[in-house]
């Protein structure tokens, strides 16, 4: 279900007090590390590149205007699953 | 026969299923419009008089979003998906269910027929 309107979009405050303190400032080159991977991408956080961690590393995001509305998790895969070996490259080992 | 923005109605059918045989009407916008229009949703296709079909025509032209329009906006949507590099957007590069569906079995729809699936994923 939707979240309230009411409510507005949800933003770890942590993250929220860095995101404010970053953009009042002119210097935007800085990366924010966060572990919050469940804030929504606000309009204030695009051009700023945020660091998202996917359970072992902090992958770089640059947020562009498009990823309004989404979660910074989504961003950052905490998966690396690169494909079963194909069936050709196995029955070549087995014969060798 | 009946020509509505460029689909053939089916005219052995009630006009209310009739209409969902264009890409982006279902059954309830169907019933939407047939109100609209003032015409008795059980009525066959080919009973319809001109005068109705252009009624038909011009609600949809006005106010929905069909055929080559609609197509062109669902695949816009996954496209931006793929490219701000989003988790769905990666699963639909895949060709893998999107929302979190399990894939140890069945998502067949999605993979395509079994033993396909080496080709797909070199392809990408």
């Amino acid at each position: 279900m939707a979240r309230s309107l009411k409510k507005g979009p949800f933003v770890d405050e942590k993250l929220m007090k860095r995101i404010k303190a970053l953009s009042s400032q002119k210097e935007k080159r800085q990366v924010i590390k966060t572990w919050s991977r469940r804030s929504t991408v606000i309009p204030e956080m695009v051009t700023l590149t945020i660091a998202v961690h996917n359970g072992k590393r902090f992958i770089p995001v640059f947020i562009t205007e498009d990823m309004v509305g989404h979660k910074l998790g989504e961003f950052s895969p905490t998966r690396t699953f690169k494909g079963h070996t194909s069936r050709t490259a196995r029955t070549i080992r087995m014969k060798k | 026969m009946a020509r509505i923005v460029g689909v053939t109605l089916p005219s052995e059918k009630r006009i209310e299923v009739g209409l969902t045989y264009i890409y982006g009407i279902g059954r309830s916008k169907a019933n939407k419009i047939l109100e609209e229009a003032k015409i008795d949703k059980d009525k066959k296709v080919k009973t319809l008089s001109e005068n109705e079909i252009n009624k038909i025509r011009q609600i949809i032209e006005k106010k929905e979003k069909i055929e080559g329009d609609l197509r062109k906006d669902v695949t816009f949507n996954i496209k931006r998906l793929i490219d701000i590099g989003s988790y769905r957007g990666l699963r639909h590069r895949r060709k893998l269910p999107a929302r979190g569906q399990r894939t140890k079995t069945n998502a067949r729809t999605r993979k395509g027929p079994r033993g396909h699936s080496i080709k797909r994923l070199k392809a990408k």
